[in-house]
C-alpha cells in the first residue's frame, strides 16, 4: 500500500529485545525471542492460540516478568527496578482485548487520571487534551457518560485515546478487535491506521489481516513461544517459508 | 396549544378524556387481593393461616398495648390504675418507668447539667459526617446541615444549656453552612478536627489536651515528610508512627500540664464509669465503624502482598480475631493491655473496649473488603499498571473505589453488627442500654418486676438507628451505580 511506503521508520531503536526466555512455572512460553523495533515502525505479531503473542507484548511493558534475557525500551533497561518500570510503562501505551476501561470513572475521568496523577500535568491542560484525543477517536460527546454506556467499538476507542493521553512513544495493541462485533471492527481499525499514519511506533497482536497489509511494515509469525518468521507484509502473505507459516495462512485466509 | 390551531382546527379534540376506570372487579383493592392473596387453593390457604396467626398475636398482645399507662410513680401503681381501668385480669404497658428513667437509657449517669455536652457532640457528629456522607452533593448537605441546626436549637435548649454555648454552637453550624454553599470541600476539616472536640466535649477537663493529642497526628505527618525523601514511604511512615507514639507517652502530659498553667480553660471532667445508655453505645459503635473501615482496608491489602511478612501477619490478625467470640476478646484484652502499656498508666475502659471492637470490625471487614478486591477484574490491575499507576494511587484510585463499592452492602451489615455488639461490653461491668441500664432500673424497688418495656425500648432505638444505615448504604449503591448494563 502507498500509505505504508510514506510512512518514515527512523534508525533509533524503540525496542530491543535479545535472547528473552519466559517460563510459567515448568512450562517455557517464551524461548530465546530477540527482536529489535525501530521508532516508526509498525509491526503486526500473529500466531496461532496459546503461541506467546500476549505474553510477549505484555513482557514488553512488565506487566509480565521475564525469566532470562534483556529487554530494553526507549534506553530503560526492564529490571526489577521499579523505577525503571513505571518510566517505560508511562512511556508505553497499551490497549487490551476487553478495553479494560475504569467502570466507575466517567469517560473523561477515565482520559485525565493517568495524566494528573503520574504526568502531574494540572486538571484543566489534562481535560483540554483528553477532549482533544476524543474529537480524534470521534466521539467528544460521550465524555460524560460511563463506559458502561458506550457501545464496544466506542470503548476500545475510548481507551485508545486513555492511552494517547499519556503522550506514549510506543503503543501497544493486545488483540483489539477480537472482543467487537464485525461492524465495530473497523472503526477501531480506522482510527488505528490513522494512528500509524501520524508515525506512532506500534506492536499490534492481531488477525486482522487486511489492517496489516495495509499499515504493518513487518509481519513477526509466532508459534510455541518462538518467532519463527518475519517479513514485510507482502512476502509474508504471498510467499511464506516455513511449513507452519503456511497451514497458519491457509486456516486464517481459508475460510 | 396554539391560538391559530385551536381557530382552524376547532373540531378536534383540544384536551384528552382522562382513562376510565376500569370494571369494579378489576380495581385496586379488589383485583390485588384476588391476585395476590386469593389466587390458588395453597394461596387462599396460606392467607387464611397468616391471619389466624395475626388475630391470635394481636389477641394477646394488644390489650396491653391499648391498656399502656404513662403516668404512674411505680409499677405497682401501674397495675392498679390497669386494675381500675381495664379489670382485675387485664394486663398493661407501663410505660411511666421510661418516662421516669428515660435519661439512664440515654446518658447513663452523667450528670444532668452537663447533658448538653452529648446532646451537642451528637449533633455536631452529624455536621462531621456530612461531607463524607453527601459528598460535593450541595442540597443534600444543606439540607443535612439545616436538620442540624434544628435539633441543636431544641436540644440545647431543653438540656438547658448556657447562652455561650448556644451561641458558640449555633455560629459553628452556620458557618458550616455557608461554606456548604461556597466550598463544600473544606468541610472535611471539621470531621477532621470533630473527634478531638468529641472527646474534650464528652470527658471535659483542660481544652488543652484535645489538642496536644491532635499535634501527634501533626508529629506523625512532619516526621513522615521529613523523612521520606531519605528513607523512602514505608520506613518514612514508620518513623512517623513511632514519633507520634512517643509524644502521646512521654510529651503529652507534661505539655498539657504546662499549657493548662499559663492559659487555663477547662469544663468538669466526666469519669468513664458515668458513661452509660445509648451515650455509651453510640461513642463506641462511631468511633469503632470510623477507625475499623481503614484498619479493615489495609489488612485486606496486606493478606493479598507480595510482601511475606506483611501478608502473614495480615492473615495471622484476621484469622486469630475471627475466631475468637469478641466477649473472650473483651475479657483477656483488658489484661493484656494492661502488660504492654508502662506500668502506671491507667488505661481508661471505654478507651480498651473501642480499640478491641474495632479490631474485632477491622477483622471481618478485612474478608468483606477481599472479596470485593476479588471480584474485580484482573484487567482493571493490568491497565492501572499499564498507565503507569503506582501501587497506592492504582489502589486508592482504581481498585478500592470500586472493591468497596462491590462489598457496601456487606460493610454495612457488618457495622450494624458492630453497633449491636456494643451491647457486649455489659460484660466488662460497663452500662450499656440493654442490659446494663435495664438492670439497674430493675434493681430500684419501684420497678422491680418489669420487664418487657425496658427490652422494647430499647430495641426501637437500635433498629431506627440499624434501619438508617441500612436505608444509607441503599441509598449509596444507587449513587454509585455506573455500570448501566
Ligand atoms: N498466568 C499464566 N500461568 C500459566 N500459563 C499461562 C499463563 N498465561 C498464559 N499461559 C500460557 O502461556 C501460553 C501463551 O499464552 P498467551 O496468552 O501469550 O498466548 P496467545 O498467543 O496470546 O494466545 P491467544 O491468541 O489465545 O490470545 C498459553 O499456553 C497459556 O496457556
Ligand atoms: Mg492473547
Amino acid at each position: 500500500m502507498a500509505d505504508a511506503a510514506k510512512m518514515q521508520i527512523s534508525d533509533e531503536v524503540a525496542i530491543q529485545i535479545t535472547g528473552m526466555n519466559k517460563w510459567y512455572g515448568q512450562f517455557h512460553v517464551l524461548r530465546d525471542i530477540n527482536m529489535t523495533v525501530q521508532r516508526g515502525e509498525r509491526i503486526v505479531i500473529c500466531g496461532p492460540s496459546g503461541s506467546g503473542k500476549s505474553t510477549l507484548i505484555r513482557c514488553i511493558n512488565r506487566l509480565e516478568e521475564h525469566q532470562q534475557g534483556q529487554i530494553i525500551v526507549d534506553g530503560t533497561e526492564l529490571t526489577n527496578d521499579l523505577k525503571n518500570i513505571d518510566k517505560v510503562r508511562s512511556e508505553v501505551g497499551m490497549v487490551f482485548q476487553h478495553f479494560n476501561l475504569f467502570p466507575h470513572l466517567t469517560i473523561l475521568e477515565n482520559l485525565t487520571l493517568a495524566p494528573i496523577w503520574v504526568r502531574k500535568v494540572p486538571k484543566r491542560e489534562a481535560e483540554e487534551t483528553a477532549m482533544y484525543f476524543l474529537q480524534k477517536v470521534k466521539i467528544p460527546e460521550q465524555a460524560h457518560k460511563y463506559p458502561g454506556q458506550l457501545s464496544g467499538g466506542q470503548q476500545q476507542r475510548v481507551a485508545i485515546a486513555r492511552s494517547l493521553c499519556m503522550k506514549p512513544r510506543i503503543m501497544l495493541f493486545d488483540e483489539p478487535t477480537s472482543a467487537l462485533d464485525p461492524e465495530m471492527i473497523k472503526e477501531v481499525l480506522d482510527t488505528m491506521i490513522q494512528l500509524a499514519q501520524e508515525g506512532m511506533t506500534m506492536i499490534c497482536v492481531t488477525h486482522e489481516m487486511g489492517f496489516a497489509q495495509a499499515v504493518a511494515n513487518r509481519v513477526i509469525f509466532m508459534d510455541q513461544g518462538q518467532i519463527v518468521e518475519q517479513n514485510e507484509p507482502k512476502e509474508f502473505f504471498s510467499n511464506p517459508k516455513s511449513d507452519r507459516t503456511k497451514l497458519f495462512l491457509s486456516q486464517i485466509l481459508g475460510h | 396549544m396554539s391560538e391559530t390551531h385551536a381557530q382552524t382546527v376547532g373540531f378536534t379534540r383540544n384536551d384528552m378524556l382522562p382513562p376510565l376506570p376500569p370494571p369494579v372487579t378489576e380495581r385496586g383493592a379488589i383485583k390485588w387481593l384476588r391476585e395476590n392473596l386469593f389466587s390458588t387453593p395453597l394461596n387462599i390457604a396460606l392467607t387464611l393461616f397468616g391471619i389466624a396467626v395475626i388475630y391470635l398475636l394481636l389477641q394477646s398482645a394488644l390489650p396491653w398495648w391499648l391498656n399502656s399507662v404513662w403516668n404512674a410513680e411505680s409499677l405497682s401503681q401501674c397495675r392498679e390504675i390497669v386494675a381500675a381501668n381495664a379489670g382485675p385480669d387485664a394486663s398493661g404497658a407501663c410505660w411511666a418507668m421510661i418516662r421516669e428513667r428515660w435519661h439512664q437509657f440515654l446518658f447513663g449517669f452523667y450528670p444532668p447539667e452537663e447533658w448538653w455536652r452529648p446532646v451537642l457532640a451528637f449533633g455536631l457528629l452529624f455536621a462531621a459526617l456530612a461531607p463524607v456522607l453527601y459528598s460535593g452533593q450541595k442540597r443534600s448537605l444543606t439540607i443535612l446541615l439545616c436538620g442540624v441546626l434544628a435539633y441543636l436549637v431544641l436540644t440545647l435548649y431543653l438540656a438547658g444549656a448556657s447562652g455561650v454555648v448556644f451561641a458558640l454552637a449555633l455560629l459553628l453550624v452556620l458557618g458550616m453552612l455557608g461554606l456548604a454553599q461556597v466550598q463544600p470541600g473544606k468541610l472535611l476539616w471539621f470531621t477532621l478536627l470533630y473527634p478531638a472536640l468529641t472527646f474534650w466535649l464528652l470527658w471535659g477537663g483542660s481544652i488543652w489536651s484535645p489538642i496536644v493529642a491532635m499535634a501527634g497526628f501533626a508529629v506523625l505527618y512532619g516526621v513522615f515528610r521529613l523523612a521520606s525523601p531519605l528513607i523512602g514511604l514505608a520506613p518514612a511512615a514508620g518513623a512517623g508512627v513511632v514519633a507520634a507514639v512517643l509524644w502521646w507517652l512521654y510529651i503529652d502530659v507534661p505539655v498539657v500540664e504546662m499549657l493548662q498553667s499559663a492559659l487555663p480553660f477547662s469544663i468538669p471532667a466526666i469519669a468513664s464509669d458515668q458513661f452509660g445508655g445509648f451515650l455509651l453505645a453510640i461513642v463506641i459503635g462511631v468511633t469503632g465503624i470510623s477507625f475499623s473501615l481503614p484498619i479493615g482496608i489495609l489488612l485486606a491489602l496486606g493478606r493479598q502482598s507480595d510482601m511475606l511478612i506483611v501478608k502473614w501477619l495480615s492473615v495471622g490478625f484476621i484469622e486469630f480475631i475471627r475466631g475468637v467470640p469478641l466477649i473472650t476478646l473483651l475479657f483477656t484484652a483488658s489484661l493484656l493491655l494492661q502488660y504492654f502499656l508502662p506500668p502506671g498508666t491507667n488505661f481508661d475502659i471505654i478507651l480498651r473496649v473501642i480499640i478491641l471492637v474495632t479490631l474485632f470490625a477491622a477483622a471481618y471487614l478485612a474478608e468483606v473488603i477481599r472479596g470485593g478486591l476479588a471480584a474485580l477484574p484482573s484487567g482493571q490491575y493490568e491497565a492501572a499498571d499499564a498507565l503507569g499507576l503506582d501501587y497506592w494511587r492504582a489502589q486508592r484510585l482504581i481498585i478500592l473505589p470500586q472493591a468497596l463499592k462491590i462489598s457496601i452492602p456487606a460493610i454495612v451489615s457488618t457495622f450494624i453488627g458492630l453497633f449491636k455488639d456494643t451491647t457486649l461490653v455489659a460484660f466488662v461491668g460497663l452500662m450499656d442500654p440493654l442490659k446494663g441500664v435495664t438492670q439497674i432500673v430493675r434493681a430500684d424497688i419501684d420497678w422491680k418486676g418489669i420487664y418487657w418495656e425496658p427490652y422494647i425500648f430499647v430495641g426501637a432505638i437500635f433498629f431506627l438507628i440499624c434501619f438508617g444505615m441500612s436505608r444509607y448504604s441503599m441509598y449509596l449503591e444507587r449513587k454509585l451505580k455506573t455500570d448501566h448494563r
